[in-house]
């Protein structure tokens, strides 16, 4: 499996993360490098093996479905970096 | 009076009790010592104000005669945890800014029971480096030096590990994804200890690799890694992953007391082109056991191998899903926006200029692995991958075998920018010998041991059963006692 400068560009748009052009082929050989490292796991035989969903035996709590907690609008807001009117602001995603 | 913050927590706790000293006192020759000691960059906030208000407090509860462990006792806050009101950047510029509203459960327990904060901790950024040479702040300094190299205290626990050798704290919190709290420790000389998964809450702890991620103590001795660890161990329901079972005394387990244990020595552990040192420490920490009336058992752990890789898989892949929060919109960091820009480029240009490179690396890797067409090959391989390295684990613990004693690192402290130009694998070995225990939940603790040949520390690990963590610190604690590490960096900050 090779990563190309095209696939590169593909996963940095996923990622919503901008990478300019000029330094997409140094990320694409950085991918190659750790997905190389990676490739070793295919020596190992995990037929009929399950993956795992948790590393300690036990099944989650559960609680009953009410609310806990609200009316914190002022500290919830407080670390955005625009608001406006008691809502985050953001720039326009429907014209 | 100037050594107060040489003190361990332990001889402080008595020393407050028998009023010898007061917090007060205490805390601002913490104060003192974190301002001297700029040149190591551990404390990157400062909060001497927090800090001497909590240790009035603690002083008047000390007074009344009814006072925790913790009370009064000045420790460094990894800048990971969320203190209220305090900043809490995960050592990222994307956090700029950001000042929780809510307090950590950890250090709400610490300062439930009196603790101090002085500050707030570097780190690599958002948990993900062996060097702390990616946080926002700059490197931390290993206090530790022989030439004229600045030494790197390890990561991502960096600035923690450098402020207790150092003694500019007493203790100081510290999280482990992979050995964050394991490498450092080693590295500077000091204890740390990764509990068992699910011991203690990481409710308000800024999240890397949620199935993998463990806070935990950084101490300059067992006794105060057990002190530190009952406080900040518990059920949370705010953390649907932290276990409903009884937190003992751990304190209490510390006997010393090893005889009829069976240790296990993992031959998958002794690596290709492992310095003599290393093989040296491994073997003398063997003897020490073995003399204090242990069992030492070779042990395999087959799948030891393929830990690293299953890890570069795993924690990238829940990495890019946590950190998809930072968006530019609810909290730290947004981007200046061009004109017409719209709501993808302020999320494409907040997170370019926000993220570093590793962690940008890592989140981008993730992405992939869990990409359309590739989640089955690279993620649930991975996962199973996973399950059989637990289930290693689980056959020794079977057999009867009580912990595992290992290598911490592969070697001791490097220079800062010494792994610059090299692949980013070479920093990912720096975990070789601690990532298997994440992957298996269990609990691990690195115990200075001895020097390299130029006298840096290294550190021996021991691997603990799930939930035992008294009597792994009481093994670490026959060991610290065998070893007699007493070394303390000389000061040149």
């Amino acid at each position: 499996m090779s990563i190309d400068t095209e696939t590169a560009r593909k996963v940095a748009k996923l990622a919503r993360i901008r990478v300019e052009e000029d330094a997409l082929p140094a990320l694409a050989g950085e991918f190659n490098a750790i997905l190389g490292f990676i490739e070793q796991l295919n020596e190992v035989d995990v037929d009929g093996v399950e993956p795992m969903t948790s590393v300690t035996p036990q099944r989650l709590k559960r609680r009953e479905d009410v609310v806990t907690d609200g009316d914190q609008q002022p500290a919830v807001l407080a670390n955005a970096p625009d608001t406006r009117e008691g809502f985050y602001a953001v720039p326009k995603v429907v014209e | 009076m100037s050594d107060l913050s040489k003190l361990t927590i332990a001889a402080a706790r008595d020393k407050l009790r028998a009023k010898e000293i007061t917090a007060v006192e205490l805390t601002d020759a913490c104060l003192t010592e974190v301002e001297g000691a700029a040149a190591l960059n551990a404390f990157v906030h400062h909060t001497p104000e927090v800090a001497r208000e909590q240790a009035g407090n603690a002083d008047r509860r000390i007074a009344m005669g009814m006072s925790p462990d913790l009370c009064g006792i000045p420790l460094g806050i990894k800048d990971l945890f969320c203190t209220k009101g305090v900043a809490s950047q995960a050592a990222s510029g994307i956090l700029d800014g950001f000042k929780p509203e809510y307090e950590s459960t950890v250090t709400s327990q610490l300062f439930k029971d009196g603790a101090v904060m002085l500050g707030k901790l570097n780190m690599d950024e958002f948990a993900m480096g062996s060097s702390n040479e990616t946080s926002v702040y700059g490197d931390a300094v290993n206090p530790w030096k022989v030439d004229d190299r600045a030494l790197t205290p390890g990561g991502s626990s960096g600035g923690s590990a450098s402020a207790v050798a150092a003694g500019l704290c007493l203790g100081a919190t510290g999280t482990d994804t992979g050995g964050s709290i394991r490498q450092p420790a080693a590295f500077t000389g000091i204890t740390g200890i990764k509990p068992t998964y699910g011991r203690v809450s990481r409710w308000g702890v800024v999240a890397f690799a949620s199935s993998l991620d463990q806070a935990g103590p950084m101490t300059k001795d067992v006794r105060d890694a057990a002190i530190m660890l009952t406080c900040m161990s518990g059920h949370d329901a705010k953390d649907s992953t932290s276990a409903d079972i009884p937190v003992p005394d751990f304190e209490a387990a510390l006997t010393g007391d090893i005889k009829g244990k069976k240790i296990g020595i993992p031959r998958e552990y002794r690596m290709e082109g492992m310095p003599a040192e290393i093989e040296t420490l491994w073997s003398q920490g063997q003897e020490m056991l073995r003399d204090a009336g242990a069992a030492i058992v070779d042990i395999s752990l087959p799948h030891t191998k393929y830990a690293l890789p299953a890890y570069y898989v795993i924690a990238p892949a829940e990495a890019s899903s946590n950190l998809a929060r930072y968006d530019g919109v609810r909290f730290g960091h947004r981007a200046k926006l061009a004109a017409g820009d719209g709501i993808t480029e302020m999320y494409e240009k907040t997170r370019a200029e926000g993220f570093g490179a590793e962690v940008q690396r890592r989140v981008m890797v993730g992405t992939y692995v869990l990409s359309a067409g590739f989640y089955d090959a690279y993620y649930n391989r991975a996962r199973k991958v996973r399950t059989l390295i637990k289930q290693d684990f689980e056959t020794v613990f079977a057999d009867g075998i009580d912990s595992i004693l290992t290598p911490a690192t592969p070697s001791a402290a490097f220079g800062l920018g010494e792994m610059v130009d090299a692949d980013p694998i070479q920093m990912y070995l720096n975990d070789v010998f601690t990532v298997t225990v994440n992957l298996a939940g269990l609990p691990g603790i690195s115990v200075p041991a001895g020097y390299d040949s130029k006298g840096l520390p290294l550190g021996l690990q021991l691997i603990g059963r799930p939930w035992e963590e008294g009597d792994l610190l009481n093994t670490a604690y026959a060991l610290e006692r065998s070893v007699q590490f007493d070394g303390k960096p000389t000061r040149w900050w």
